[in-house]
């Protein structure tokens, strides 16, 4: 088994504001799709992120928000365990990201001896 | 009266005076303290079998230990001399000695035998054995009826235990314990163990059984008498420990066969062990602390409820599936594919199933059976028979074989 990370891209919306109940649900979305890679004993673990933060370039300048000049934004990451890419693949079926049109990008975590 | 007396006695006063005795000498020499412990009982057994039994048999007891603990420094003054240094017995005024044998002191040994036996440096099986023997006055020979095996097995299991103990040369002081609070995860875990030991176990002796969970949740309970020890995951085993011997009465048959969830007489939950339940649950919940006794507990929690809702099952779920991500284990991810078809419906139910794969087990497939149960009947039955094939024990075999006729007809 490998490890691999799923990173969730949405793009970046402002008048995304849900109600307590959609939040709610969205939340058993996602417990209902982490808790499945969980029962097959692939699960490692997770982050969500919030709406918070800066980037900072090469010659220091700060900027505010979480985004360079892309639209989209990283919103967490899963990592699981796989035999290869293509079984860490079928894995994403169902993550609430794909629901809400965003993307999964899944890659291989390294290893270092 | 005296054939009932002296094993009663035995079950309550025998690991007091264990732990007393250990507390004194040290775990090193835990077979100094169950030499006096096993001649105070043999001389009680010859003496009250001529001269009838005393007014008060506890407090007779209590004074023969406390005189074989003075006769043992008297003759073993070599022993003293050798290891009174390390023992702090080098003055010990032999006449106004006296063995504490106070409640407190009862109390305190036992929590310190709890901590000094739960040694991650010893296998799962040595902790609760030892805690048996030690702490709750279990005979070898009921040990091994516990674990399915001989007494030759556990008196071995048992000495080799001790011996690494004395090895390690394993101190008894409970505050020399740094990690505490790791040390206090290893106590848990072999009390959650005793008490699985004892609820799921095969062996058909139901009063055994029943034993084990009571002895896991005396322990328990010391822990939570403990300033120190008393933590929200401790509150939260007792509470899980709590509803779930609130089934033990309405799960087994009078023979020692399960009676499934869906089956069992509500009448028989014993309400006052939930109410228990619900104390300590909320109790439990006084820090910021979610342990997996935390979700497990909030799953016994709702399996107390008798209607079956969507609420129910939706909470269960969830516990479920945060359960998972902390500890992964085959039966948690069976239960929660169950609870995924009462939560949401059995197609979806099927297709998580399918993905988790678990095919060597019998619970597995008696899930997969009952997930195709109005919906497939060729491949319920094909389940059933594959569960009854790689079943193990003969109550395991006796359900699905009730279930296949249920079926068929």
């Amino acid at each position: 088994m490998k490890e691999f990370m799923m990173i969730f891209r949405n793009e970046k919306s402002n008048n995304l504001k849900p109600s307590p109940e959609q939040m709610q649900s969205m939340v058993k979305q996602w417990q209902d799709w982490i808790g499945g890679i969980a029962a097959q004993g692939k699960f490692i673990s997770t982050n969500a992120l919030g709406f918070e933060g800066k980037t900072v370039d090469s010659k220091g300048v700060i900027t505010d928000g979480p985004y360079a000049e892309i639209k989209e934004i990283v919103g967490g990451y899963i990592i699981v365990k796989a035999k290869n890419l293509d079984d860490a693949v079928k894995l994403s079926e169902g993550c609430p990201t794909l629901l809400r049109g965003g993307k999964v990008e899944i890659r291989d975590v390294m290893v270092f001896n | 009266m005296q054939d009932v007396l002296i094993p009663q006695l035995f079950k309550t006063e025998y690991r007091k005076i264990i732990a007393v005795l250990c507390k004194l000498f040290g775990i090193v020499h835990v077979e100094i303290a169950e030499d006096i412990a096993n001649d105070t009982f043999l001389l009680a057994t010859e003496t009250w079998g001529m001269k009838g039994i005393p007014q008060n048999p506890k407090a007779w007891l209590y004074t023969v230990a406390k005189n074989k603990t003075k006769d043992y420094f008297r003759r073993n003054k070599i022993f003293t001399d050798k290891i009174s240094v390390e023992f702090k017995f080098s003055q010990i005024d032999l006449e106004a000695f006296d063995l504490d044998l106070s409640d407190k002191n009862i109390n305190d040994s036992q929590l310190q035998m709890l901590f000094v036996i739960c040694n991650p440096l010893l296998s799962k099986e040595t902790q609760i054995g030892l805690a048996l023997r030690i702490l709750c006055g279990f005979g070898i020979e009921e040990i091994a009826e516990a674990f399915l095996t001989n007494k030759e097995t556990i008196n071995k299991r048992l000495y080799r235990g001790k011996e690494k103990l004395r090895l390690e040369n394993i101190s008894i002081e409970f505050s020399n314990n740094i990690n505490q609070e790791k040390r206090l995860e290893t106590v848990l875990t072999t009390i959650y163990l005793l008490f699985n030991e004892g609820y799921y176990s095969s062996t058909q002796n139901i009063k055994l059984r029943k034993e084990l969970c009571i002895e896991a949740m005396r322990l328990n309970y010391l822990l939570l008498e403990n300033e120190t020890t008393n933590r929200p995951n401790v509150s939260a085993l007792m509470s899980l420990m709590c509803f779930h011997s609130s089934r033990f009465n309405a799960r087994t048959h009078k023979n020692g066969e399960t009676i499934l969830y869906n089956e069992q007489n509500k009448e028989n939950w014993n309400k006052e062990l939930i109410e228990k339940g619900e104390h300590y649950l909320l109790f439990s919940a006084k820090e910021n602390q979610i342990t997996k006794y935390h979700l497990e507990a909030g799953i016994a929690f709702w399996h107390t409820r008798i209607t079956d809702s969507k609420e129910k099952w939706e909470n269960i779920l969830q516990l479920y599936n945060q359960l998972l991500q902390i500890e992964y284990s085959p039966i948690v991810a069976i239960s929660r594919t169950y609870a995924l078809s009462k939560a949401r419906s059995k197609p979806l139910a099927i297709k998580e199933a399918l993905k988790i794969n678990l095919n060597e087990s019998y619970l597995y497939h008696s899930l997969l059976a009952e997930l195709y149960k109005n919906i497939d009947l060729e491949k319920e039955i094909q389940h059933l028979e594959i569960a009854l094939k790689i079943a193990k024990t003969e109550n395991e075999k006796k359900m699905i074989h009730l279930k296949i006729k249920k079926t068929i007809n």
